[in-house]
Order: C-alpha cells, then structure tokens, then sequence
C-alpha cells in the first residue's frame, strides 16, 4: 500500500512516568490476583481436584502400594512419601492455572483485558500470585493429612518452613509452563486433555513415590537428572535430613531456567490476539 | 475517566483509519480499509460472515495489528500510541468477556479496579450500570445463570465502566432473541445520546439502519459503499411490499391494481400467487395504499407486509453476488434460504 496523503497529524503521545506504570502494574497484579482466588473459590470442581485428589494419593500410596515398596529413610514408608506428594500435588495444581487461562481466552476476556489500559505481564503476574497462595493453602492441607496418617518432619522447624516453600516455588515454576500452555493451545479441552500430558511421566517417572534405583536401567537416566527428581530429593534432604547442598543449587538452577525461559513466552503468548 | 497522558487537542474526527490492510496467511482480511467515524456519531459497519468486521474491530482495539495502513482514535495512533488508545476506548466484542463464576456486579468492579478507579469509584459505578442495564434484580447472582440478552447487557455494561469516549461493539445483537435485540437498541441510543462516538457492526441492514449515521459496507476486506441508511436503501430499491392473492384466477388483475404504485413493474410469481413491488423509500405510506388498492377492487390477500431491503438484497444490488461466502455471480444468482441455493440436485429437479 503507496503512503496515502493525509491532513490528520497523528497525535505524539509521551508515555507516562516509569514509576507511574509500575503502580498501575502492581495494582493491576493484585486486582486480577484478587479476581483469581475468587474464581479458585467458586470452582467445586477445580477444588476437588486440587485437593481432594492428592488426599487420596497419600491415602493410596500410604496404606495400598506403601507397603511393597522399600526405602530407607527415617520414618518408613510414610516420611519418603509426603515430599513426593507435595511436589507432585503442587505440579499438578497448575491444571487450574493452564485451563483458566485458555478458558478466558476462549472466552474473550483475555482479550477484553488486552484492550484495556493495564499492564501486559499483569494478567500472567496476576495469576503466578494467586497460584502461589492456592498452592500454599492446598499443600498445607495435604501435609495435615500426612501427619495425620504418620508423616514427621525430621530434621527440624526452619528446614521444614523451606521444604514447603521449595513445594510452592516448583509449583508456581510449573504454572509457568501451564500458563504458558494455556495461553498458547487457547482451547479449554484440548488442555484439559491433552496440555499437560508431559506432567504425568514427569512427576511419576521420578522418585516422587518410588526410589529410583528401583527402575530399569534406561528409565533411571532420565529419572535421575529430571528437575522433579531433584527438587524432590532437595525436599527430602530438608524433611528427613542429609546432604543438602548439591541438590540445592541444582534445584535453584532447574527453577530459574524454567521461570527465564517461560515467563516471556508466556507474556508473549497473553499478547497475542485471540 | 482516567487519562494519564497529556494528550494534545485533537479537532478531527473520532475515528480516522486510512487504506488499512491485515491478512492471516492467505486470508486477505482487510484490504484496504478507509472510514472517517465524526465525534459523537454512530458508524456501523455492516458486512456478511468473514467480511472482515471483527478483525477492522481488532485492529482499531489495539488486539491485532495492522500489516498496513493506520488508524488514529482521537489522534491517537493504534500502533504507536496503543496504551493511549487503551485508556479512551470501550470495547464488547462479538463473545461476551464475562467471567461465569463472579456475580454481575463484580465483574463490573473488577473492570472498573482495572481501569484504575477507586474501589469506591468502582462499586458507585457498577451500581450505575446495573441500574442502567436493568439487571439490578440479577446483580448478586453469578454470571453463569444469565441469559444470552442479560449476559450481552453486563457485556456492554462493563465495557463501559471506564467512561470510554469512542467504543466499539461487535455485533451486540447477533444471538439475541428479537425483543431482547429491540432492548439492546434501546440501551445503544441511549449511549450515544450522551455524546459517545460508537463504531458497531452487523449483519442487519435493519439494525444498521436503526441505529447509525452512517453505515460503511464491506464484502472481502474492502469497502463497497458507504452512506446513510436511506442513500443505501435508494441505491438498492428500497422496501418492497408483497402479497399473496387468494382467488389465482384474479392474480392478473392485482398486479394490474398495484402498478401505479410501484418502481418499475411488479414481480408476478404464478406459482406461490405473489405480488411483489417494489416501493422505493414511501415504506408505510404504500402499504396503506396498496391495502387500499386492492380492497376497492374486491381482491382478497394473504400474509401482506412490506418489507425492508435485507443484507443479502444490498449485496445483490451492490455486487451482483450474495454474501454467501464466495459465491461468484456466474455460478449462482441465488438468494440465501432458497431451495435452489442451499439444496443442490434432488429438490431443485422438483422445481424445474
Ligand atoms: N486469527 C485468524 N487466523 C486466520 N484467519 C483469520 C483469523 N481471524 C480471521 N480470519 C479470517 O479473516 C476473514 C475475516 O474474518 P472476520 O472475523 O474479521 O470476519 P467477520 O466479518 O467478523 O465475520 P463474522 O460475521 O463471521 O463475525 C475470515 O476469512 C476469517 O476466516
Ligand atoms: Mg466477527
């Protein structure tokens, strides 16, 4: 198209003070986080699943598989289990994060809020901060039930504050992912169903509920250097006692990458139109 | 309202947008867009599935952006100032934005937090709105037991929280039943009436004709007239009024009584009994004339009605084609809802 002579002269518009956007961010952020937790509350079923369904799991791994499987940590059975648990629980809480998000898509309110004055990351910020206090609240429930049935913190008070907070940072990391699935695949049912296949070989291909020596061979490989793996293994270390410090950095590294990597793609995935 | 940017003054029209152009691929979805939309005043765009309504809706929202051309909303650029469009525009698209699970109400509130009013601000304004919108009674309920017409009016009504000066509305009416399409005519004049420039779209020539100033006509990403509703309606013939004769032995003798009434001859279908004339932009005034007509001369109608000029009559006359998604005037000429144009062979055999 040949430029087109126009009398209108665009208006030059300055943006506003970086500090002004940044309190319009922040508001924006805790507005839609408020917003999420609403929606999270009003969801029987995304309740059930997030809650409910990990209570059942340490019931059945618990009292069911429990028994044939064998470790060796202070405590049984039972003491090995919960950190597997709460990993694994705090990833698949994510499903709500990654069907919300293209539900809303779908549904145009995503868009309706990209043609508002807010902030672009806001929408992603939004939903990370509520994900973090839904998953809180979530593996708070599920460590009841596991000292209900025998779990014991071993190794002392401030490592066991830092065992629940690894849970919940490996669980926001993995809404990432999902957000990002979500916002990308834009169809509540093909996420629901086929989205977050990857977090079933994930979270039970790893030493969530069995030790990985226990697996054949070309299974371990995997097993062993997956991130799951060694944020469990750095949950058990600060649950159960033991060394800390090589799973530790491991960890920070595996959760960093994921956050670099899939926040802007994720950002980038809200800006595109629906 | 909430603009933070220290906007110049801007004296020209609302809406500018100049030889805009997007495509998908392939698709060619604008091509080539011009339109002027005067401050305070109503353009609707009016165009068949595909034409490519939604997308000149996305890109003058700052959703999509433009492969060429530009687009000024109250001078602001869509690409370059997309934030400063942001904060003056208002926008319902053709899906309601509603979250099921939060009352009416809050999802007002929430939009109107996130155009930066007070929390106060916020539910003063909400309760405004739901008021304005009649859905006081259903404010406290989730969203999710709405009807189409209430969930379409929470729609606007919280588009409309951030005292949008030029909004936008995607086709409010599609899916409505008719009187909830007649209340939703109402709630937009009402809008305009308080001086907001508005842009909306539709498949209606009724609809358009009702509620602009100006309607803009686009077929395939371009433009293929523009004007008030009454220019478009002369361009294409007007209303028509048709009858069907009881007694078909007498079928000659009304078209001979309602000739000098019409524009041009009438159209005599021998096979259903039917008159049809046409009646230029006289609407009502022949109708009572052609009652007239016909009872003098003891002709006995059925099922007698004018009507208005539909979407598919302003292509035919404007194209030479239906809007039925590329359909080229050399294959068919037929009309959408006939038997010949939607069923091929079997049913068409029957009829020739
Ligand atoms: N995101 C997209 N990707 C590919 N093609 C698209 C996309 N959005 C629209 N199109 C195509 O662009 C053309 C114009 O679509 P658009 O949605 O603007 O039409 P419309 O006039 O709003 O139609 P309707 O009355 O059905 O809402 C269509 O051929 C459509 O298939
Ligand atoms: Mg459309």
């Amino acid at each position: 198209m040949s430029m087109r002579s126009s009398p209108f002269v665009a208006l030059d518009i300055p943006r506003p003070p970086i500090a002004h956007r940044i309190r319009n961010g922040i508001s924006d952020t805790l507005n839609l986080t408020e917003r999420d937790i609403k929606i999270w509350t009003r969801n029987p079923s995304l309740l059930f699943f997030i809650v409910i369904q990990p209570v059942m799991f340490v019931l059945l791994f618990r009292y069911v598989f429990g028994g044939a499987i064998m470790v060796s940590v202070p405590g049984g059975y039972v003491n090995y289990l919960m950190p597997g648990i709460i990993a694994q629980s705090a990833a698949f809480a994510s499903f709500g994060t990654a069907i919300a998000l293209a539900r809303q898509t779908q549904r145009g309110v995503i868009d309706r809020f990209r043609s508002m004055p807010m902030a672009r990351s806001a929408v992603l910020l939004g939903r990370l901060v509520a994900d973090t206090l839904r998953l809180t609240i979530t593996l708070l429930i599920i460590l009841a039930v596991g000292y209900a049935v025998g779990f014991r913190f071993e190794n002392g008070a401030g490592p066991a504050v830092l065992m629940v907070a690894l849970g919940v940072v490996f669980g926001v990391a993995i809404c990432t992912v999902s957000a990002y699935v979500g916002l990308a695949i834009r169809d509540e049912e093909s996420v629901g169903s086929f989205g977050l296949i990857w977090l079933f070989p994930l979270t039970f291909v790893s030493a969530a509920f069995v030790p990985v020596a226990s697996m054949p061979g070309w299974l371990q490989a995997f097993a062993k250097n997956q991130p799951v793996t060694i944020v469990i293994d750095e949950m058990r270390g600060l649950a159960l006692g033991g060394p800390l410090a090589e799973h530790a950095w491991q960890s920070a590294a595996w959760l960093l990458a994921i956050f670099i990597v899939f926040v802007p793609l994720a950002v980038r995935a809200y800006r595109r139109p629906g | 309202m909430n603009d933070h940017y220290p906007a110049g003054r801007w004296d020209g029209p609302a809406i500018i947008v100049e030889g805009l152009q997007k495509s998908f691929g392939e698709v060619h979805a604008l091509r080539g867009i011009d339109l002027v939309v005067e401050r305070g005043s109503v353009l609707c765009v009016l165009g068949p599935n595909g034409a490519g309504k939604t997308t000149a809706v996305k890109v003058l929202t700052t959703l999509l952006e433009p492969d060429g051309g530009r687009a000024l909303i109250e001078g602001r650029d869509v690409v370059r100032s997309a934030p400063a469009v942001r904060e003056i525009i208002g926008l319902a698209g053709q899906s309601a934005a509603i979250q099921e699970e939060l009352t009416g109400r809050e999802n007002i509130e929430i939009m109107g937090r996130l155009h930066h009013l007070s929390k106060g601000e916020s539910r003063r304004r909400a309760g405004e709105l739901l008021e304005l919108f009649d859905l006081v009674d259903a404010a406290d309920r989730p969203a999710k037991g709405y009807s189409g017409g209430m969930t379409r009016r929470l729609d606007l009504a919280a588009s409309l929280v951030g005292r949008p000066t030029v909004f936008f509305l995607d086709e409010p009416t599609t899916g409505l039943d008719p009187r909830s399409r007649i209340g939703m005519w109402g709630i937009i004049r009402e809008l305009v009436a308080d001086g907001a420039t508005l842009l909306l779209t539709t498949q209606y020539l009724e609809e358009a004709d009702e509620l602009s100033d100006e309607i803009v006509v686009i077929d395939r990403g371009k433009v293929i007239a523009a004007g008030t509703g009454d220019n478009l309606k002369n361009r294409i013939g007007g209303d028509v009024v048709q009858f069907g004769v009881v007694d078909r032995t007498r079928l000659g003798d009304a078209a001979e009584v309602v000739r000098p009434l019409a524009e041009g001859e009438p159209t005599v279908e021998e096979e259903t009994a039917r008159v049809t004339i046409r009646v230029g932009s006289r609407g009502s005034d022949s109708l009572v004339q052609t009652v007239r007509a016909l009872d003098g001369a003891g002709i006995h109608t059925e099922h007698l009605g004018i009507h208005r000029p539909s979407l598919d009559d302003v292509f035919l006359a404007l194209t030479g084609h239906t809007p039925e998604d590329g359909t080229r005037p050399s294959r068919s000429r037929s009309r959408r809802g006939r038997r010949d144009g939607v069923v091929p062979d079997a049913t068409t055999r029957q009829r020739t």
